[in-house]
């Protein structure tokens, strides 16, 4: 038989064993008392419970522990999943028992997915990639749609975190039934979801996602913008041939995969230039003071100093940079871009150079539409660069399904890769063999408070 | 003293039954383990793949948060480190089984038979040793052992703090994890392996990029297999002496020195236990499809999240930290587009009810109000069209908060669901009350 002693481990304050188990009686225990004289009522409870409960079931199966559905094909790589004809996808959108069954049912709409940091430390980026998604789109719809048929873009968040963005994926293309995919801005989170999107065959199209790593997960993952090799490069290329510097110093953020990427290319393409590095200093992302590197970056004599880092960072660097004196124009990547940046640190970024995806000011047409019709809608707003990738990313992927043989993930990957000189808000777009965007940058110059396009700078 | 001994001897079982039991609780693990791997395809078909992904972050999340239990709630210390364990047990994971398969197999792609494969059942190659399923078992093992040792390094010298400053030790240790891995550099590719020595590829771990390219392993075999481990360890913890000056310390750190427990040994000891099952939920998590092994994921936001977890169920409880596990992983999840919770409430308050004796207690009306709100959530997204998905974080929040001013000491505070059993027997109704009882 078992030891005498009990297994329990109660504390020794509960061994007196009282009515409730964490406290002596209060108000609430008294009014509970009252309320539960008996043990029949609490049963009534869970029978009424049960009983409203049953009624309210009855039109809505969907439950995750009880499949209804027969059990479909596993999915590998090899074999894609054939993305589901009308017919299936709306069988599997009526168990979620949503209201617009109705409309789907006819399956006059084509399900693209969304997935991008609405909530969270990066909540802007989800938030302005999702403006420009939903602009193209109602350009898209207002033209009569892909092959017939209006494009519906279902929308998730991912939290700012990888595991959000994996959980978001899969939600979107095993339940929503998507047959392509938008997304993410942060590189860490488009690998993350990528990497779903290819194991279930589901071609991928990333809006601004700059790190080489991104499309090398496999033939289904696609960018629309430059990567961090050649946005160091444009600057490095810039700052040598227009601004015809020969001394600049290099502070970065370790703790960012795009800080250091960018840094690594902009030192090699200036060395290269003829250019020298006088000194490279680190910080890290959330650091306040950045006085002692600033010094020894001043004492070095460098002419211009290059921080591809993010706009919260750059605006304290940059205040700080001009109260120890230092003149020199700051230079840096896409992760300034933000009105943020002009608002903190005012006077101290003028005359500071950035390169980015696209320049509101550019004369060419798609850019002119692009941001007149931004402007109407969001009350007079400038576009960002992140809106106006979401927008090129739409397109393209709209483009590409038009074009595609069909709208299995293969065929839409095919007719992706096959995009050329697509004439798109931030360039002439056209996607190379590693599914990345060759396409130029743009490099821009803080005026009055305003970013101004300087120059446009081609692939080498 | 010889009256004690022999009386201690009739109570104990025959040794072939106390083998016997003891083998009980791994061989139903390792069952539930196996038909869960067999059965979870057609299971998670189709549609429902949101949840068998979901299935399986809970998974790692029990594993995490049960061991966090044997340190914040068994042995009553705070620990804030434990995404820093998580982090060296994954990262010594994916080290191995990224550089290790290149060595192995001249690859990265995953070469299990029927344990390990994310979506097709792959034949056997040769014998299990020979496979990828073995390989990978001999890494959680290592990612376990290596988190064990750092909690060696966090325990030892930690042992003299207690409370706030020992929660700043382990916050400290977490963040050096992070920056350490933070300065490392992009991972190897295939052609420039040869050139590094085994050593100097410690220093290619991804930087703040993350570790990506390790085969995805992590099935529902593994991650319940290991949870079921876990739980069953923390299970045995708690009944055995072992486990009970734990306990003790969290009670009352001088009676328990005074009775012969020696404290600083037994710190070390629940770190160490908790760090190696930690060390084995990091390695599940950078060897599954759609997760980062990236630094920035294992911060102290993750550590915070586990915390979280634990004191939601009860700090100490077993049940409790599952349960925490399951809420804080399934909620957010749900509330995208939420399904009927209805029976799950219902579960929770029979649960309720089976503690007070069939009574409406306060925790009965908490679940029966929790499952009313989340039915209510459903109803207006649907009906209204509000879009819960946007202000579901805010919705998560709102219910951590009401939870814990509503039931401060968690769902089962120090008790476990089982408990419940006793409960009923210990406490006769009416006013023959047993010891000590309130009228």
């Amino acid at each position: 038989m078992s030891s005498p002693v009990p297994h329990d481990m109660r504390s020794s304050e509960s061994l007196k064993f009282p009515k409730n188990w964490s406290s002596k009686p209060r108000v609430w225990d008294r009014l509970m008392s009252h309320v539960a004289a008996r043990r029949g009522l609490a049963i009534m409870a869970v029978v009424a419970t049960l009983a409203g409960c049953g009624e309210s079931n009855s039109n809505t199966p969907a439950t995750p522990g009880t499949p209804a559905a027969p059990a479909a094909p596993s999915m590998t790589p090899d074999a894609p999943k054939v993305p589901a004809a009308p017919a299936q996808g709306d069988a599997a959108k009526a168990t979620d028992g949503t209201k617009k069954d109705d409309a789907d049912a006819k399956g006059d709409t084509i399900k693209v997915g969304h997935y991008a940091s609405m909530t969270g430390s990066e909540a802007t980026f989800g938030q302005t990639t999702e403006d420009g998604v939903r602009l193209a789109l109602e350009e898209i719809n207002a033209a009569g749609g892909v092959r017939g048929k209006k494009l519906e873009v279902i929308t998730y968040d991912t939290q700012s975190n990888a595991q959000g963005a994996s959980s978001a994926v899969t939600r979107l293309i095993t339940q929503d039934k998507v047959v392509a995919l938008l997304g993410e801005v942060a590189s860490t989170r488009s690998i993350a979801g990528g990497q779903v999107a290819q194991q279930l065959g589901i071609p991928m199209v990333s809006p601004s996602s700059t790190n080489p790593k991104v499309t090398q997960i496999g033939p289904m993952i696609f960018r629309v913008c430059f990567i961090d090799p050649f946005q160091g490069t444009v600057m490095a290329k810039f700052s040598s041939e227009n601004l015809k510097l020969t001394k600049v110093a290099v502070l970065y953020d370790k703790s960012q995969a795009y800080s250091t990427g960018l840094n690594d290319f902009f030192q090699q393409a200036f060395k290269k230039l003829g250019g020298t590095i006088t000194t490279v200093q680190t910080y890290k992302g959330g650091d306040p003071d950045f006085s002692a590197q600033l010094t020894t970056i001043r004492d070095s004599g460098a002419e211009a100093i290059y921080i591809p880092g993010y706009y919260n960072e750059i605006a304290s660097i940059a205040l700080q940079a001009r109260k120890l004196g230092i003149k020199s124009p700051l230079m840096g990547g896409d992760g300034w871009e933000s009105p943020k940046l002009m608002e903190i640190a005012g006077e101290s970024v003028e005359g500071c150079y950035y390169s980015n995806h696209y320049a509101p000011e550019d004369e060419r047409p798609e850019v002119k539409t692009f941001v007149e019709k931004y402007k109407a809608k969001h009350k007079g707003e400038v576009p960002g660069a992140l809106s106006a990738c979401g927008y090129d990313a739409a397109k393209i992927l709209a483009d590409a399904m038009g074009r595609a043989k069909s709208l299995s993930g293969k065929d839409i990957a095919a007719a992706l890769a096959e995009t050329k000189d697509f004439k798109g808000v931030s360039g002439n777009i056209t996607i190379d063999a590693q599914r990345n965007a060759n396409k130029s940058a743009v490099v821009l110059q803080i005026k009055g408070g305003k970013p101004i396009f300087v120059a446009s700078v081609d692939p080498l | 003293m010889e009256l004690l001994a022999t009386r201690a001897r009739d109570y104990r079982p025959p040794t072939w039954l106390a083998i016997l039991r003891g083998l009980l609780g791994p061989t139903i693990v390792v069952l539930l383990a196996v038909v869960l791997q067999r059965y979870s395809k057609s299971l998670f078909a189709d549609e429902y793949r949101v949840w068998d992904d979901v299935l399986l972050k809970v998974g790692v999340n029990v594993i995490l948060a049960v061991s966090l239990n044997i340190v914040n709630g068994y042995t009553g210390q705070f620990s804030i480190g434990h995404a820093g364990f998580m982090a060296v047990g994954g990262y010594t994971a994916a080290f191995l089984s990224y550089y290790g398969s290149f060595a192995l197999w001249g690859d990265t792609m995953p070469h299990g038979g029927f344990l390990s494969c994310v979506s097709e059942p792959a034949e056997f190659v040769g014998r299990f040793a020979d496979t990828g399923d073995a390989w990978f078992l001999l890494v959680l093992l290592a990612a376990g052992l290596a988190a064990a040792l750092a909690g060696v390094v966090v325990g030892l010298p930690s042992i003299r703090l207690r409370g706030d400053y020992l929660a700043i030790v382990t916050l400290g240790f977490g963040e050096i994890v992070r920056v350490l891995l933070d300065s490392t550099e992009g991972t190897l590719s295939a052609e420039e392996i040869p050139e590094h020595s085994w050593a100097s590829r410690a220093h290619y771990l991804g930087g703040p990029m993350g570790f990506f390219g390790q085969p995805f392993y992590t099935t529902h075999f593994w991650v319940w297999l290991f949870a079921g481990v876990t739980i069953l360890t923390a299970y045995r913890l708690k009944a055995s002496t072992f486990g009970r000056a734990f306990l003790a310390i969290r009670e009352n750190e001088v009676a328990a020195q005074s009775i012969g427990v020696s404290t600083t040994s037994y710190k070390v000891y629940a770190f160490v236990i908790s760090a190696f099952f930690a060390g084995i939920a990091g390695a599940l998590y950078a060897h599954q499809l759609g997760n980062a092994l990236a630094p920035s994921e294992l911060c102290y936001q993750k550590s915070f999240d586990v915390i979280i977890m634990v004191v939601i169920g009860g700090m100490g409880s077993i049940t409790g930290s599952i349960l925490g596990a399951v809420l804080v992983t399934a909620l957010p999840e749900w509330l995208r587009q939420p399904t009927h919770v209805w029976h799950v409430g219902l579960a929770m308050i029979l649960v309720a009810l089976a503690f007070s004796r069939f009574r409406v207690s306060r925790t009965v009306v908490l679940m029966a109000l929790l499952t009313a709100a989340l039915e209510l959530m459903r109803f207006l997204s649907l009906h209204y069209e509000v879009n819960l998905e946007r202000y579901r974080m805010i919705l998560y929040a709102l219910s951590l908060i009401a939870f814990m001013l509503l039931r401060p000491q968690g769902f089962f505070g120090v008790y476990e669901a089982w408990d419940a059993v006793r409960f009923w027997r210990l406490r006769p109704r009416g006013k023959t009350a047993a010891v000590g009882a309130t009228p």
